[in-house]
């Protein structure tokens, strides 16, 4: 048996009032199990509507998803969802925003069996002793660490991560960059997160997908990450190919997604870089 | 000083102006006819204390304190005590309200959830909203055929449009990402109505109970000084009646601090609900 990808996105776009240019078009990638995936681009090129996509709580207006051999078309558990807002319910408490989802996978568990899962998602994500807290009486950091814990509770077989740290100031990033690290390679969980943060996805991710601009936003590069998986952000700057990476990525955000989105790529297309961690999408 | 402290000084500073006033303006007239021969004036009337009309501080006084000595006193149809008289009024101010809240949540429910009940509905509300209450009375009066079954719908038909339409409001304005939470969780519909909606719509639902509350006990007065018979708005017309005015500013006062009362009650309530974003 040939060894479909895990998930399969093919001829993807999304247009929004009829008549005007779609906001992105003919987005194609794929994910196998277990990868880390980043995608950046400028905002307004449809990264979130993309994310929505795969959660099934958007609808494509043309192409089609496929995850673990079954068509994407409404949300499922199969899929955690960590949102940019956090979208905690600020009338629960922390145990009760991850009991609230742990309930919804298995309607059936006890009580006990309900608040011990809770109490081992919670310790994942370093909240023990604040379990009774409500939103409001957390920090950013924190409250987004328990959107994490809600998300990875329900042991989906994919998570998707909308630009999760975004609004954590960058000490608090990175200490939950760490941990996030940590968990996904301790459970080889299959991701699909958006940032905007180049230094973010070469630490988290496996490959880097690079959205040109909208509308008609593509992605146009799909970047191998070539450092080795063990990275910390203590000693990632220092692997001799970080900077070229890094560059090649901001080259791409401050020069070509603008020139390949107005169809002039030959002429932007740079550089020095090595061929090896880069491999164009058709 | 503390603000509290300068604040319950100026009050009490304004209510003992009020007296005051009160008592200044109620004081017996020096009889101006002093010369008057004393068989003459025993004769016209005018050998005792004159006043306005107005009760004295001390006959307010004395009535509030012979009312609240036995507020349930029962001594036939036209002499109960406050206190039934107020247990009364409450009663169908809360089976009022309480059936208004059974029609009223659940259909703000629908209204907020679907555009097109919204819509098909509007109308409706917009044009019965504006209608005084007691407008109803006549009609329910025949249609219903029983005096304190009329008083009870016209409690209804106040409270239910605050209600109806805080709730359907505070419905259609859940966060977003709230329901994308429920929706990727795969929570049915009764479980995101009863677990997301309901505690995000709470707050607002209840900023309408206690709007509905406050317009029911306004109402209930007006209503049982027509229907009469009992209830608090009953016993204020009643005492107008036998020119008892002491009674009736006694229970003007009873009536203000009720509502209060029951101000306080939903304000406890919404602080209860609250949540913090």
């Amino acid at each position: 048996m040939s060894m479909a990808p895990f998930l399969q996105v093919r001829g993807l776009s999304k247009t929004f009032t009829r008549g005007a240019p779609p906001v992105f078009c003919e987005v194609a990638f794929t994910l196998d199990r277990g990868e880390f995936v980043c995608i950046i681009g400028h905002s307004g090129c449809g990264k979130t509507t993309i994310l929505n996509i795969l959660a099934g709580l958007d609808a494509a207006t043309s192409g089609e998803v496929v995850m673990d051999g079954r068509e994407v078309a409404g949300p499922s558990l199969d899929r955690g969802v960590v949102f940019q807002g956090h979208a905690l319910m600020p009338w629960l408490t922390v145990r009760g925003n991850i009991a609230f989802a742990v309930r919804s996978r298995w309607p059936d568990w006890t009580r006990d069996e309900v608040r011990a899962h809770v109490q081992k998602y919670v310790d994942l994500v370093r909240l023990t002793g604040n379990e009774d807290k409500r939103p409001a009486a957390l920090s950013g950091g924190m409250k987004q660490r328990v959107g994490i814990a809600r998300a990875f509770a329900i042991q989906p077989k994919m998570l998707l991560l909308d630009e999760p740290f975004g609004a954590l100031d960058a000490l608090t990033r990175g200490a939950i960059q760490d941990e996030l690290v940590a968990i996904c390679a301790e459970t080889r969980q299959t991701v699909f997160m958006i940032t905007h943060d180049v230094d973010e996805a070469l630490l988290l991710a496996d490959r880097i997908l690079l959205m040109t601009n909208g509308p008609g936003a593509r992605i146009a590069e799909s970047l191998v990450n070539t450092l080795p998986r063990a990275r910390t952000r203590h000693d990632i700057h220092h692997h001799p190919r970080y900077y070229q990476i890094r560059n090649h990525v901001l080259d791409f955000l401050v020069h070509r997604s603008k020139l390949l989105q107005q169809g002039i790529a030959d002429v932007a297309a740079n550089d020095s870089f090595a061929a090896a961690t880069q491999e164009e999408t058709p | 000083m503390s603000l509290a402290g300068k604040a319950a000084l100026v009050s009490a500073l304004l209510l003992a102006i009020c007296l005051g006033a009160w008592h200044v303006a109620t004081l017996p007239k020096a009889s101006a006819d002093a010369a008057m021969d004393p068989e003459y004036a025993r004769l016209m009337g005018l050998d005792k204390p004159k006043t306005d009309g107005l009760p004295t501080l001390a006959q307010l006084g004395a009535a509030s304190w012979k009312q609240l000595a036995h507020p349930f006193h029962d001594s036939g149809s036209n002499d109960k005590g406050i206190g039934i008289q107020l247990a009364y009024s409450l009663g169908r101010v809360t089976l009022g309200f309480a059936l208004a809240a059974l029609v009223a949540v659940p259909l703000g429910f629908v209204i907020g959830l679907s555009p097109l009940a919204h819509r098909a509905l509007n109308p409706f509300i917009q044009v019965l909203k504006p209608i005084s209450p007691l407008a109803w009375m006549p009609l329910a009066l025949y249609t219903i055929k029983d005096s304190a079954a009329s008083s009870i719908f016209v409690i209804f038909i106040c409270s239910v449009w605050p209600m109806l339409i805080n709730t359907s409001h505070g419905v259609a304005s859940v966060r977003r990402d709230w329901l994308n939470v429920a929706k990727t969780l795969e929570a049915g519909t009764v479980r995101t109505c009863l677990q997301v909606i309901l505690p995000a719509a709470t707050p607002v639902i209840l900023t309408g109970m206690r709007i509905s509350m406050g317009i029911a006990w306004l109402v209930i007065v007006a209503a049982e000084m027509l229907v009469g018979n009992l209830g608090i708005g009953y016993f204020v017309w009643n005492e107008w009646n036998n020119l008892s005015l002491s009674n009736v500013i006694f229970a003007i006062l009873v009536i203000g601090v009720v509502g209060m009362l029951l101000d306080l009650l939903f304000g406890a309530l919404q602080r209860a609900f609250a949540y913090v974003e």
